[in-house]
């Protein structure tokens, strides 16, 4: 076994040596550009993104021409809620997500409501971290143009009920964009069966290349988006720049491979996830779990351990890469806004650990690191004076702290 | 979260983790921070005859800075005077820690609970009338 | 097959590849990740973005890493222009690539004024055209530094300080000259300039606007805060790896490049003028890229031209690939005033680092072949078709 171990998969994955293979011819010697129509450096490398695009439907259930490639889900979440906000301006100006989407999605949201006159409902999530459908349908106005909600939690894996919520929508006529960041690849989704009107995609969350992406977008019916990448009009013109066809194969590969390896992937990987959870909670006492157990991907485990500051057990644990919230927002210190969303309290938002497995964590992997996280996390208690008023029988609830 | 030598020797060794008994009228206690802010420092001196700190012990919930600053200071306490401690700056810790901006409010709560540690001693030795 | 469309894309220099095939396996954590894993990720960022600061001499806090020379047209206009509130007036380059011709577009539609920058015969604006331009309420403007189709260069340097005096940024699409040309942004005076990776022989998918350290510009993706929150998105690593290692070594190879591309470009042009009285040779009275030469024969069918090419094995360009499989003549030739049959029979040919000496022997051959034969099928049969 090698150290150190990466476990940071949600936010993310190292490169399937496969998808590299297929990927490598295109950078170097088959390095013409698809929108060259004069000559084969140009013609081949067209051929490969369109049997790319293919890949990626094939994927998701959709029509090789309902995918738009983008430079990542950042770009894909930028582009649905803000092409479709700007499009459909006429017939609506309100927006529904929630307040645990990734800040891909908040922030545009925030962007649209700042600065172009929308108005965004962030609904709560319940404690499990799953919308409520009853707030949702509620919530959904004759002034709704889009609802925007992921399809598996960054931080806490949970999966989002994406077949009630694309039927609701479909029902009261409003657009469904779904983040599927983490969820595609992950576990079967199908844009038809789950009436999905927009799916934001990622390389890198799926053992693809970093700086690649796209966006599912419906035509039939059809769904309308106005641009924020403007030029030569590729991508039929919802998306224009020159397309990076080795970034687009190794995409089209990561989904193939993906599908056909699914079923397999994700029960071995809940074995391990599961294992994981099972190993450290059988020896220590005060570990809480974020989000769903069940409706959740299967390489999550989002764990607070009580009375451990999380960032000092990332650095027991150095030789284990893991995150304490997302990977974009751990380097403010602020405890994770997903976990105060669900309602766990500032004190153990500090105290939680992400751990993501996948594609090629291995049972020693796992063993290892329940066996240094139960080491790490009794030294700490050892040296922590909450651990210490704990034991004495002090709720440090009611402690009244000084704040600084 | 790349941490500087001295950071990372306080954090893997640290110095004087413990408790002394807070009953004792020898000993002050200190505890500042507070969970929701993701630290609470608990430091404790006990005082010799002489008005010399003897032993210091500390535990701190928090990240590897403030645990390293917590660390620290109970090596500078121990020996001097009460005063002599109180004239510890956060300054000096993140100094010596080479801590960066982020972590300067680490070496902060340093600070706070060596005051607070010999303000408690202090009101003890107070009421005790000694 | 020999490739003469380096306008279009370069291959990758020596060392991008293997660059970036490295990353690609080693670098697997995500940059804004605090582990070693994403602090190693986050290095070569940082390295790449140090290489690319030296293509332009600027300071490396000034790249924000986009997913090509598109993005980062898009990104410096609309940039502007949203921080402007959508309110004012913009100069743009009438020869400006389509990327930045279809901001225009867009502005125009969120209720701007957007005017076009006439250029004259030879392809160049007139600075004096501008000068007269400048008034209040004016939010950008953006010409660029080289052309993609004819290669000839804008008088930046003395547009720059005009604009600068009037306290108008100043953009310039440095695409097709970053890597050709040596740029120093402490003598041009821009305030923003794009660049993409592919063009100087990095990869596809990664590209950087450069701003000036004063200037604010509002983001186009939005929800992450990479870029020092300019431009979100996870970064694409290995891209950025081989963006730099590919300027770093355009930056060792431009000076001899130059020379020796300028060399050849001009003997090639000077020999098919000397077999061809009627060759027409764009913006040849303009300073132009050493690389890049626009061809035209009045009456021929530039895109018959580019498939009899192709035929006999030389990938050349009708005019930018974006554009090219359309049968009208380019807005670029449209605007330095050429006639539509001499404009429809424009022919782009681009060398590049890898280009050979007998490449171009051979190129000379088969072009000269192939206008003989179009022209006797082109005769007064064919007239009209």
């Amino acid at each position: 076994m090698n150290l150190p171990i990466y476990m940071d998969y949600q936010a993310t994955t190292p490169m399937d040596q496969r998808v590299l293979q297929e990927m490598l011819p295109w950078f170097a010697e088959k390095f013409g550009n698809p929108a060259s129509r004069s000559h084969p450096f140009g013609w081949e490398a067209d051929r490969a993104v369109e049997k790319a695009r293919q890949e990626v439907a094939t994927l998701i259930g959709a029509d090789p021409r309902e995918i738009v490639f983008t430079s990542g889900a950042t770009e894909s979440d930028n582009l649905a809620i803000t092409g479709v906000a700007r499009f459909y301006r006429d017939k609506g100006n309100h927006i529904i997500t929630l307040t645990t989407e990734h800040k891909a999605v908040l922030d545009t949201c925030r962007h649209l409501e700042a600065e172009e006159g929308f108005q965004v409902t962030y609904l709560p999530v319940r404690p499990n971290g799953l919308v409520d459908l009853a707030a949702l349908a509620a919530a959904i106005t004759d002034r709704t143009i889009l609802v925007s909600i992921m399809a598996a939690n960054n931080e806490i894996g949970v999966i989002q009920p994406l077949a009630e919520i694309g039927a609701l929508c479909r029902s009261r006529k409003v657009l469904f964009h779904c983040d599927g960041a983490q969820g595609v690849g992950k576990f079967p989704l199908d844009v038809n069966a789950m009436n999905i009107d927009l799916l934001s995609i990622s390389g890198h969350k799926i053992y693809g290349p970093k700086g690649i992406g796209a966006l599912y977008v419906r035509r039939r019916p059809r769904v309308r988006l106005k641009a924020i990448i403007h030029g030569g009009g590729h991508e039929r013109g919802m998306r224009s720049g020159t397309l990076s066809t080795p970034l687009i194969v190794g995409l089209g590969a990561a989904c193939r491979l993906a599908g056909a390896e699914m079923v397999e992937e994700s029960r071995r990987v809940k074995e391990l996830r599961d294992h994981l959870f099972q190993g450290v909670t059988s020896r220590l006492t005060h570990v809480e779990l974020n989000g769903d157990l069940e409706s959740r991907l299967a390489g999550n485990l989002n764990i607070s351990f009580g009375f451990v500051e999380g960032e000092s057990l990332m650095m027991a644990i150095k030789d284990v890469a893991v995150s304490s919230g997302s990977a974009c927002t751990s380097a403010s210190l602020e405890p994770s806004y997903v976990l105060r969303a669900l309602g766990v309290t500032e004190d153990l938002a500090h105290t939680s650990i992400r751990f993501g497995l996948g594609r090629f964590t291995t049972r020693e992997e796992v063993d290892y690191v329940i066996d240094l996280v139960i080491r790490s996390v009794s030294k700490l208690r050892e040296m922590s004076p909450l651990w210490e008023m704990m034991q004495e029988g002090i709720d440090i609830k009611s402690v009244q702290w000084a704040a600084h | 979260m790349a941490y500087n030598d001295k950071v990372l020797d306080h954090y893997e060794n640290p110095r004087n983790v413990g408790s002394l008994d807070k009953n004792d009228p020898n000993v002050g206690t200190g505890m500042v921070g507070a969970p929701s802010c993701g630290d609470v420092m608990k430091l404790q001196i006990r005082v010799n005859e002489q008005g010399v700190i003897d032993d210091a012990k500390f535990k701190t919930f928090g990240c590897g800075s403030a645990i390293a600053s917590s660390s620290l200071v109970t090596e500078w306490i121990k020996g001097k005077t009460l005063d002599q401690a109180l004239t510890i700056k956060n300054t000096q810790v993140a100094e010596e820690l080479a801590l960066p901006p982020v972590k300067i409010h680490c070496s902060v709560l340093a600070e706070d609970a060596i005051k607070s540690a010999i303000q408690d001693y202090r009101s003890k030795r107070a009421v005790g009338g000694s | 097959m020999i490739y003469l469309d380096y306008n279009a894309s370069a291959p990758p220099r020596p060392g991008v590849v293997e660059a970036m095939q490295s990353c690609l396996t080693r670098l697997i954590g995500n940059p804004s990740a605090v582990h070693a894993a994403g602090r190693a990720a986050r290095q070569g960022v940082d390295e790449a973005r140090r290489q690319v600061a030296r293509l332009i001499n600027a300071h490396h806090s000034q790249v924000i890493f986009t997913s090509g020379g598109t993005e980062a047209n898009s990104l410096a206009l609309l940039g502007l222009a949203a921080r402007a509130g959508f309110r004012g007036r913009l100069l743009l380059g009438a020869t400006e690539h389509p990327s930045v011709l279809a901001v225009g577009q867009v502005l125009v539609r969120r209720g701007m004024e957007v005017d076009w920058i006439p250029v004259d015969a030879s392809g160049r604006v007139d600075p004096d055209w501008i000068r007269r331009e400048l008034r209040a309420g004016l939010v950008a403007v953006s010409v660029m530094h080289a052309n993609n189709e004819t290669g000839v260069l804008q008088p930046i340097e003395e547009i720059g300080p005009l604009c600068r005096a009037a306290g108008v940024p100043l953009h310039t699409d440095a695409i097709q000259s970053a890597g050709r040309l040596p740029l120093d942004l402490a003598t041009l005076p821009v305030a923003l300039l794009s660049i993409s990776a592919h063009k100087l022989g990095g990869p596809k998918g990664v590209g950087a606007l450069v701003v000036d350290k004063a200037l604010a510009i509002e983001p186009l993706l939005v929800g992450g805060g990479q870029e020092r929150n300019r431009r979100a998105g996870t970064e694409n690593v290995a891209g950025i790896v081989g963006f730099g290692v590919a300027a770093a070594a355009a930056v060792a190879a431009m000076a001899d490049e130059a020379r020796r591309l300028g060399a050849w470009r001009d003997a090639l042009e000077a020999d098919l003028a000397a077999r061809m009285p009627d060759l027409h040779i764009f913006g040849r009275d303009a300073p132009r890229l050493p690389n890049t030469s626009l061809l035209g024969w009045p009456g021929l069918d530039g895109e018959a031209l580019v498939m009899g090419l192709d035929l006999v094995g030389f990938a050349v360009s009708g005019g930018s690939a974006c554009s090219s499989g359309k049968v009208r003549a380019s807005h670029v030739v449209q605007a330095m005033g050429a006639e539509e049959a001499l404009g429809r029979s424009a022919l782009r040919v681009s060398l590049g680092w890898d280009t050979r000496a007998e490449d171009l022997q051979r190129f000379r051959e088969g072009l000269t072949g192939l206008v003989e034969r179009l022209r006797r099928m082109s005769g007064p049969l064919a007239v009209g078709n």
